[in-house]
């Protein structure tokens, strides 16, 4: 994990160079993008073009724009619709950047069980896999993990965070599944 | 650190000591701890006497540790020397009963400790029923390291628990834990290890993964847990006293929540296949795992009986979690949960009689106990998040999570009686979750 996400954000420095110099996979991988990173930040401030995340091809443009993550529930793993619009985005650009790889992290609230919420996590990771899988991204893509309520994103214990916390985010990274 | 202490386990033996009042009986001085206690026993523990130099301090901790062990279950109290009329300053010179009997010390536990050069030590100790005029069993002597002498003092206060409750005892045991620092949203957790009492902790794992629900082996000389080590929840398995790590090779996307049976051989765990959670049972000799169960809900949490023929899980196959019993083998499950709200995190009392759980109604979370077949439900806590209870090796402790709420939220262990008496945190080093209470110790 640690390992892609490292790979994740070293792709989105390089993201202006995919940007600039037009071909989206000419850094693809990790040692030529290091190679190339110097000339391709120079071309973009003379675009104009500095924040990656206006970039439809980098990290930053899924999370942001896209949108990385989908809200579920109370002890949910059903897609709502605002779900499916946002996964309708995810899909397309996972076809479009084919060489991304997806983590679908499924998480829930603390008012739960450890155990159970491991499992329900896996429920709502695996919701949005089939989703993907099912607008077309191949499923050697996608691995899926559950964090259960390990790892809230947002800390009160009240009912604005745990709405924010049954959530299942998909992290892109450019490299392997292990 | 742990060979030491196995060499004290090794070492670790007891006699009959010699007395001259030997009438072992049963009398009047008796606790039974299933009744309303509501008056703890009065009791005096003179410090116990050094009988040399080099025994001076260990006499005065050992009677120390000997009385928090007792008045930390909350029926007994201790009577504080200043109270004392005699003092007793030799082990074997006759008890002045009268004396006891005027500052109403029901029970009377008196030692000695003699430590040798070698960094040895023995203890002795007697109980005597003051109002009986008589001695309350034999008198023991235990032997070992001076390093382990907290481990003789908890022997010395098993034996008068026991002695006067008739219960099994547990004060020489430990509890496997996670440790937690750092906020809410990125906790650093480790796993621990520590005396029953909170003292003696030890790290077993450093904080570079997630580390979650330890398990004690029946014999304490492993823990199964499971660890994100790799990114995903997988289940690993440490040697105490080497506290070497094994990742076990299990199929699955994830596997977790895992329990030793009853004979050490094999696992249970919980197994997420395409968004779908089972139970499985793998031994350790190899083979591939069987599958227990086979529904499109969740399965989880499982714990064997202690016969270990029978399991009883967690499943929301009926549409909200639930405790279900099946065979060792799967198959057919009863439910066995009924009242208002979710179950969770059974666990099958070592004395086979109850089982114990979380149960989550109306935004509370509670600790409870109910009969095998469901029957009597009791609810022992209540607060914003009480999960995971785990037994004292005698069936009549348990020891939990108890989680405050907020951004700075942290959990901590606490013990509860199953009467529901006794509620108290049990004091760590770091905020702590998922105890798993350890067998008494050989």
């Amino acid at each position: 994990m640690n390992k892609m996400t490292k790979v994740a954000l070293l792709i989105a420095a390089l993201g202006v160079s995919a940007c600039t110099n037009g071909d989206r996979f000419g850094t693809n991988g990790s040692a030529t993008g290091i190679d190339n990173s110097a000339g391709a930040f120079g071309n973009g401030a003379n675009t104009g073009i500095t924040d990656p995340a206006l970039n439809p091809t980098s990290p930053q443009y899924f999370s942001q724009t896209v949108g990385d993550r989908v809200l579920f529930e109370v002890d949910q793993s059903t897609l709502t619709a605002a779900g499916q619009t946002t996964l309708d985005g995810q899909a397309q650009w996972l076809l479009t950047n084919s060489d991304y790889l997806a983590v679908i992290e499924g998480h829930a609230d603390e008012q739960g069980t450890r155990e159970y919420n491991i499992a329900l996590g896996s429920r709502r990771a695996n919701s949005v896999r089939e989703y993907l899988v099912s607008k077309g991204v191949p499923s050697s893509r996608i691995r899926v993990v559950s964090f259960g309520k390990e790892r809230p994103a947002e800390i009160c214990s009240q009912e604005s965070c745990y709405a924010k916390n049954r959530r299942a985010v998909t992290v892109i990274s450019i490299g392997t599944l292990s | 650190m742990m060979k030491a202490l196995s060499i004290f386990i090794a070492a670790f033996w007891a006699v009959v000591a010699l007395t001259t009042t030997a009438v072992a009986q049963n009398g009047p001085l008796r606790i039974e701890i299933t009744d309303g206690v509501i008056e703890p026993l009065p009791f005096a523990v003179p410090n116990f006497q050094p009988e040399n130099a080099a025994a001076a301090e260990l006499s005065q901790n050992i009677a120390n540790v000997v009385a928090a062990d007792l008045v930390g279950t909350g029926l007994f109290r201790q009577i504080g020397s200043d109270a004392f009329i005699s003092q007793v300053s030799n082990f074997s010179a006759p008890i002045q009963y009268a004396d006891w009997k005027a500052i109403n010390a029901q029970a009377l536990i008196t030692g000695a400790v003699n430590v040798s050069g070698d960094g040895r030590m023995t203890v002795k100790f007697r109980v005597y029923d003051v109002f009986s005029n008589a001695e309350l069993g034999d008198g023991l002597q235990f032997a070992g390291t001076t390093n382990g002498w907290r481990r003789m003092a908890h022997k010395v206060a098993d034996a008068v628990y026991s002695r006067i409750t008739g219960e099994g005892p547990y004060f020489d045991s430990r509890v496997v834990f996670v440790s937690e620092t750092g906020p809410k949203n990125d906790r650093k957790k480790r796993l621990a290890i520590m005396d029953y009492d909170g003292q003696n902790t030890q790290f077993l794992t450093d904080s570079s993964a997630i580390v979650l629900a330890p398990r004690f082996s029946p014999t304490g000389d492993r823990v199964i847990y499971t660890s994100y080590a790799s990114g995903f929840p997988r289940i690993n398995v440490l040697d105490v006293a080497s506290v070497g790590i094994r990742q076990l090779d299990m199929p699955g996307e994830m596997t977790f929540a895992p329990r030793f049976s009853q004979d050490g051989q094999s696992v249970v765990f919980s197994l997420s296949n395409g968004g779908n959670t089972d139970l499985y049972r793998m031994s350790f000799n190899g083979a591939a795992p069987t599958r227990l169960t086979s529904a499109p809900s969740i399965e989880t949490a499982p714990s064997f009986s202690p016969d270990g023929q029978r399991i009883v899980f967690e499943s929301d196959r009926s549409g909200s979690p639930q405790l279900y019993i099946m065979s060792a083998n799967g198959g057919e499950a009863q439910r066995i949960s009924f009242g208002e709200g979710r179950y969770g995190t059974p666990v099958w009392s070592p004395r086979g009689d109850l089982i114990a759980f979380t149960k989550q109604n109306k935004g509370r979370f509670h600790i409870g106990v109910m009969r095998t077949d469901g029957s009597e439900e009791r609810l022992l806590t209540a607060s914003f998040l009480d999960e995971g209870p785990s037994w004292s090796p005698n069936g009549r402790v348990i020891m939990f999570t108890r989680e405050t709420q907020g951004a700075n939220g942290a959990p901590a262990l606490y013990s509860v009686d199953i009467s529901g008496r006794n509620l108290k945190q049990v004091r760590t080093p770091n905020a702590a979750s998922d105890p798993s209470w350890g067998p008494l110790q050989r």
